[in-house]
């Protein structure tokens, strides 16, 4: 394994110069209790005013009255740490944020992908410069050593163990990142690399300085596996985006909505996923309307997303202003892409039934859409369901006399008052068990327009016809 | 030349024919299921790519019963059927006792003004082979984009709608009419047939 280090050395400046319009106006990060204020890091140009990390604010004041200053904000840091290792994860599958102002990433396996490293290397610079990073790297085969290097000279890359023991050798051990304050005891000892840390006798190294210090040495060296805790891209989505002003039309909220869908199938298209109910939540002055948006299947594809949401979107009223949107899908389900022939003849712009399914229920309700199934219920009104869409197989009805095609949802008097008989009666006595009995006694009648009726009558009465159905 | 081309394209596309000849017609259609309603047909068949008009006296006549063939044939073979709207309960022990393959007859439930949208939508998407709806409020407009749509889905739609807009125009393919054939029997007069003159015979629907 080959594992590169993107040192990040001011993380927390640089993710508050990227949102500044004039990145070069002297700024500085400011920590520290209220009444012990300190420079937490400065820009360059503060810098070039005599400013430094670590100097009090009053003195900062004294130094340049104009100087911007901005609360440094730690969990920030980590946030901005979590946001390029989702950013690394697309050139390496093994990405760890564990040491806190660094990524490091294993590369080789990327190299039949992305070329050999000085490529990849070019690649990493260029994206994280375009991202507005400061940065520095290096290569090494472990990855504590890769941080080390990078600490030390940016660009350094080695690839081969050996090499990288013998350059290991000559870092001194002020530099070598070494537990707690080892580093600066050893160099006091009169130790200056880390060639003389290991031709000590380990028994008196373990006693005097513990066995952490002797751990990181393995792992530096590689004689002993690194477990680093991985990045995993999260498994839910949430988006926010906080609109320039109270919008009150939907016009106006399909823009963003756009790019929030986009950014949705952007994190699916990573995991490999695909997504299947999301809530879009309008967050008013004080309260919010949720939209939900569920799909029968998951999708991932951005146009037919924004086209669904869409529909439901334009549904709902918005009886008060918007101020912002935000996207919540809470599950990820993984995504299986229909399979399709490569010889099926599809005509240019035909939706597949799925889709097409989609938009109905979109526009008509979630239940708008459904199949139908027989039950083995002898009575007629039960002896149907509603069938969910994903059914795979259908019960067979049990055989009866002939059934008519259409059913009223309730029996109404027949208007016809004198009906042939063409067929009949069949009893129907049935339902004794669940309170809702039927005694029936049906018939096939023919009404004066021809048309064919099945209508029942009380048990042994041929009058007071009740239409249930038409043989159609 | 220009003019006589335009008019082999146009007689080729069958949307004019010689009066009193009988044009060479593909019999491409989608049979009916029924050899005397197939004979009566130009295209020996329910139009394909087209919307056909049904116009009932009241429901319940045996509308069903002419399209069950050709619906149980698409559900058979796995086409999608759809049902935009039905009037009642379509009654499932009855429609699979008939041969139709219910795990692909889709049903929509919808209010007239979104039926008419959800069946253009059917109709145009591509992915059904037959979808049946009851757009009773229609104008020739909406039929007019409805035909189109079922031009553009290349799927066969059919329209049941009442007897009274037997005299309306119509941009529909095929146009059947529910009647008696004089001695009080049932029977299906076709009113309009897309690409040949209309047939003097009725169709006596079967065995009713």
């Amino acid at each position: 394994m080959l594992w590169a280090c993107l040192l990040l050395p001011q993380l927390a400046l640089d993710a508050v110069l990227r949102r500044l319009p004039d990145p070069d106006a002297p700024l500085a990060l400011v920590g520290g209790p209220a009444q012990w204020r300190t420079l937490h890091a400065v820009n360059p140009a503060a810098a070039a005013a005599g400013l430094r990390a670590g100097m009090r604010l009053t003195a900062a004041h004294a130094l340049l009255p104009d100087v911007a200053m901005v609360d440094y904000d730690p969990s920030a840091e980590a946030r901005w740490q979590r946001f390029l290792a989702a950013w690394a994860y697309r050139h390496s599958s093994l990405v760890s944020a564990q040491w806190p102002g660094c990524l490091v990433l294993e590369v080789r396996a990327s190299f039949g992908l992305l070329g050999p490293w000085p490529r990849i290397e070019a690649r990493l610079r260029e994206e994280l410069a375009a991202l507005g990073f400061a940065h520095r790297i290096a290569m090494a085969p472990t990855p504590r050593a890769a941080r080390v290097l990078a600490g030390l000279r940016d660009g350094l890359a080695v690839e081969h163990p050996m090499a990288m023991r013998d350059l290991l050798d000559r870092v001194p051990v002020r530099r070598a990142l070494l537990p707690e304050d080892a580093g600066e005891r050893l160099h006091r000892m009169g130790l200056r690399d880390l060639r003389a840390v290991r031709a000590l006798p380990l028994d008196s190294v373990r006693r005097r300085f513990g066995k952490s210090l002797l751990e990181h040495l393995d792992r530096l060296y590689g004689d002993v596996d690194d477990a680093l805790t991985y990045y995993a891209p999260p498994d839910h989505f949430d988006s926010r985006i906080e609109l320039e002003c109270e919008v009150e039309s939907h016009t106006a909220l399909l823009f963003p909505l756009r790019r929030m869908l986009g950014d949705l199938c952007t994190c699916l298209s990573i995991r490999d996923g695909g997504v299947q109910r999301f809530v879009l939540r309008l967050e008013h002055a004080e309260a919010h309307t949720d939209v939900e948006v569920g799909l029968l299947a998951a999708e991932r594809e951005p146009a037919m997303l924004f086209e669904l949401t869409r529909g439901r979107l334009e549904r709902v009223q918005l009886a008060r202003p918007v101020v912002a949107i935000r996207l919540l899908a809470r599950e990820l389900p993984p995504f299986v892409p229909a399979s399709r022939d490569l010889f099926d003849v599809r005509l240019q712009q035909t939706l597949p039934w799925p889709q097409l399914r989609e938009r109905l229920r979109a526009r008509l309700g979630d239940t708008a859409v459904h199949r139908l199934a027989p039950t083995s219920d002898p009575r007629p009104e039960r002896a149907w369901r509603r069938a969910d869409a994903d059914t795979l197989r259908m019960p067979q009805a049990p055989v009866r006399p002939p059934r008519p095609l259409w059913l009223l949802p309730k029996p109404i008097p027949l208007r016809d008052f004198n009906p042939r008989i063409v067929s009949g009666p069949e009893r129907l006595e049935s339902g004794w068990w669940d309170g809702d009995e039927a005694r029936r006694d049906y018939y096939v009648l023919e009404t004066s327009q021809g048309q064919r009726a099945w209508a029942f009558a009380p048990p042994g009465e041929q009058g007071g016809w009740m239409l249930h159905g038409w043989f159609a | 030349m220009a003019a006589i081309a335009a008019l082999e394209s146009l007689l080729a596309t069958q949307t004019l024919w010689h009066a009193g000849r009988a044009a060479a017609i593909a019999a491409d259609g989608e049979p009916t299921g029924y050899a005397d309603l197939d004979a009566l047909l130009p295209q020996r068949g329910w139009p394909r790519r087209a919307l056909s008009e049904l116009l009932l006296p009241a429901d319940g006549v045996g509308e069903l019963s002419l399209l069950l063939p050709t619906l149980t044939r698409f559900t058979r073979a796995g086409a999608t059927v759809v049902l935009v709207a039905p009037p009642y309960l379509p009654y499932a022990p009855a429609w699979q006792a008939a041969g139709v393959d219910l795990l692909h007859l889709e049903v929509i439930d919808a209010a007239p003004r979104d039926a008419l949208w959800a069946f253009e939508q059917c109709l145009r998407s591509g992915a059904c082979a037959a979808v049946v709806g009851w757009p009773s409020q229609a104008d020739a407009a909406a039929l007019r984009r409805l035909q189109v749509a079922a031009d553009t889905g290349a799927c066969l739609g059919f329209a049941l709608r009442d007897r009274r807009h037997v005299d309306n125009p119509s941009p529909a393919a095929l146009r059947l009419e529910r009647g008696g054939d004089g001695e009080g029997r049932p029977a299906w007069h076709v009113r309009k047939c897309r690409g040949g003159p209309v047939p003097a015979q009725v169709f006596a629907a079967g065995s009713r």
